[in-house]
C-alpha cells in the first residue's frame, strides 16, 4: 500500500494530465484511466477487488487442501509405507520360520540317525549276549558230560583193579599147578599176589 | 490493440461490485484466481480420489508435489515445521497454477499484479512475525541479534538485520510479480516482432523466422520460470518460517 501510490505518481506523471486524481476517485477514473494505458499493475483502484478475491479463493483453497486433500494424500502415503513395512516384516518372519524349520529338521536328521545307531548297537549288543549265554551253556554241558565220563572211567578203572587180585591169584594157582602140579596154598598165594601188588 | 504487451495485463470487470465506495468486482482477475484454485484444487482432489496403494501416474504427480513441499520445508525448518505444512503446499500450488495457466494464450495471469504476490508475501511474513511472538514473545526479537558478534558491531549488525527482515516482503512479492511481468512483456514483444516483421513482404517472412524461433525459446523458458519462481516462493516461505521457529540463528 506504501510503494502503490509513488509508482502510480511515476506512471501518471507522462501520459495523462489529470492524474493526480487517480488515486482519489475510484472506480470511475481508474476504468477511464486504464484505457488511457497507464500501467495496470500499478493502478491502485483495482487493488480492493483483487484482494478481497484472492482473500475468498486463496482462503477457500487453503481450507479445501488442509481438511481434505493433504489428509488424503498423507494417509495415502501413510498407508504404503506402513504397507511395505508390513510386507518386509512379513518377509523377515517368513524368513525366519523358514531358518527355523531347516533347524527342526536338521535336529530331526540328527536324532533319528542317533537313534539308529543307539538301535544298531543295541542290537549288537543284544546278539552278542545271547551269543555267549549260549556259548557258556554248550560249555557248561559239554563240561558236565566230561565229568560224567571221568566218573564212568574211574568207575570202571576201580572195579578192573578190583578185579585184577583174583585174576592173578588165579592165574598164579594155576602156574603152582601146571610147574609143582599140586595145589599151591591159596593163602600163600593170595598173601604172594598181595606182596607183588602192593 | 493486440501488440500493445501490457494490454494483457488490463483487469476488466466481468460483474461490477461495488461495496461502501470499494470496488470490489468480480474481474478477469478474479475469474483466474477462481481456475487457478479450482483446477489446482480438482486436480489434487480427482487424481487422489481412488487412493491407490500402486498410484496411477496422475496421483504419483499429486503425491511428488506432496513429498517435494514436504521435503522442501522439514530441511529447511525442520519436523516442527510441518504444523505449516498447509500454508506452504497451499501457497506453491497456488503461485505454480498461476504461473502456468498464465502461460496460455489470451489467459491472464493472475500473479503478474504486484498486489497479489504482495498480499501472498505479507502473508508469509505475517504468519512469521505472529507466530515467531506467539511462540517466543520477546524472545522472538533475538532474531535481529545474530550470535557471536563483537560489541561494538552489534548496533550496526542489528540495523542490517532489521532492514533485511523488513525488506523481505518487498524482494519476495517483486521477484515473483517481476518475473511474471517481464516474461509476458517479452514474449509478447518478440511474438509482435514476428506479425510487423511479416507484413513487410517476402524479405520481412524470412526475417520473421528470427523472433520466432527466439519466441519458441522464451516459451519455453517461461514454463521453467513458472515453476521456478514457484518453487523459490516457497524455499524463501520455507526458510522466513523456520525464522519464526528458530529465532535464535
Amino acid at each position: 500500500m506504501f510503494t502503490a501510490p509513488a509508482f502510480a505518481q511515476e506512471t501518471e506523471a507522462g501520459p495523462e494530465a489529470e492524474a493526480p486524481q487517480a488515486p482519489e476517485t475510484h472506480s470511475e477514473v481508474g476504468v477511464e484511466h486504464d484505457a488511457g494505458g497507464s500501467f495496470p499493475p500499478f493502478d491502485s483502484s483495482t487493488f480492493p477487488s483483487q484482494l478481497l478475491w484472492l482473500a475468498i479463493t486463496f482462503g477457500l483453497f487453503y481450507l479445501f487442501l488442509k481438511k481434505v486433500v493433504l489428509p488424503r494424500i498423507g494417509g495415502i502415503l501413510e498407508v504404503r509405507q506402513d504397507r511395505i513395512a508390513q510386507d518386509l516384516g512379513e518377509a523377515a518372519r517368513m524368513k525366519e520360520e523358514a531358518d527355523a524349520a531347516v533347524a527342526a529338521y536338521e535336529q530331526e536328521l540328527a536324532d533319528a540317525r542317533a537313534r539308529a545307531n543307539a538301535i544298531g548297537q543295541e542290537a549288537r549288543d543284544d546278539a552278542k549276549a545271547r551269543a555267549e549265554a549260549e556259548r557258556k551253556k554248550v560249555e557248561a554241558s559239554l563240561e558236565g558230560r566230561l565229568s560224567e565220563a571221568e566218573a564212568r572211567i574211574a568207575l570202571i578203572k576201580d572195579a578192573a583193579m578190583r578185579d585184577v587180585g583174583q585174576i592173578a591169584e588165579e592165574t598164579a594157582g594155576a602156574i603152582v599147578r601146571q610147574l609143582v602140579g599140586t595145589d599151591a596154598d591159596k593163602a600163600a598165594v593170595s598173601a604172594a599176589v598181595k606182596a607183588a601188588r602192593g | 490493440m493486440a501488440n500493445d504487451p501490457i494490454h494483457q495485463f488490463h483487469i476488466t470487470k466481468l460483474i461490477p461490485i461495488e461495496i461502501g465506495g470499494l470496488d470490489l468486482s468480480f474481474t478477469n482477475s478474479s475469474l483466474f484466481m477462481v481456475a487457478t484454485v479450482a483446477t489446482a484444487g480438482a486436480f489434487l482432489y480427482l487424481t487422489t480420489a481412488s487412493r491407490g496403494l500402486v498410484p496411477s501416474r496422475l496421483q504419483s504427480i499429486s503425491e511428488m508435489s506432496y513429498e517435494f513441499v514436504a521435503n522442501m520445508l522439514r530441511d529447511a525448518a525442520g519436523t516442527q515445521g510441518m504444523r505449516f505444512f498447509p500454508l506452504v503446499f497451499s501457497l506453491f500450488m497456488f503461485v505454480l497454477m498461476a504461473n502456468l495457466l498464465g502461460m496460455f494464450p489470451y489467459f491472464f495471469t493472475v500473479t503478474s499484479h504486484i498486489i497479489v504476490t504482495f498480499a501472498l508475501s505479507m502473508l508469509v511474513i505475517g504468519t512469521v512475525v505472529v507466530y515467531g511472538f506467539w511462540k517466543h514473545g520477546l524472545k522472538f526479537l533475538g532474531l535481529f541479534v545474530p550470535q557471536g558478534v563483537p560489541g561494538v558491531l552489534v548496533p550496526l549488525v542489528v540495523a542490517i538485520e532489521v532492514v533485511s527482515f523488513l525488506s523481505r516482503p518487498i524482494s519476495l512479492s517483486v521477484r515473483l510479480f517481476a518475473n511474471m511481468l517481464a516474461g509476458h512483456i517479452t514474449l509478447k514483444v518478440f511474438a509482435g516482432f514476428v506479425v510487423s516483421l511479416a507484413s513487410f513482404g517476402a524479405l520481412g517472412v524470412g526475417g520473421a523466422v528470427l523472433p520466432l524461433i527466439m519466441t519458441v525459446a522464451l516459451t519455453g523458458l517461461e514454463f521453467l520460470v513458472a515453476f521456478l519462481q514457484a518453487y523459490v516462493f516457497a524455499v524463501l516461505t520455507c526458510m522466513y518460517l523456520n525464522d519464526a521457529l528458530h529465532p535464535s540463528h
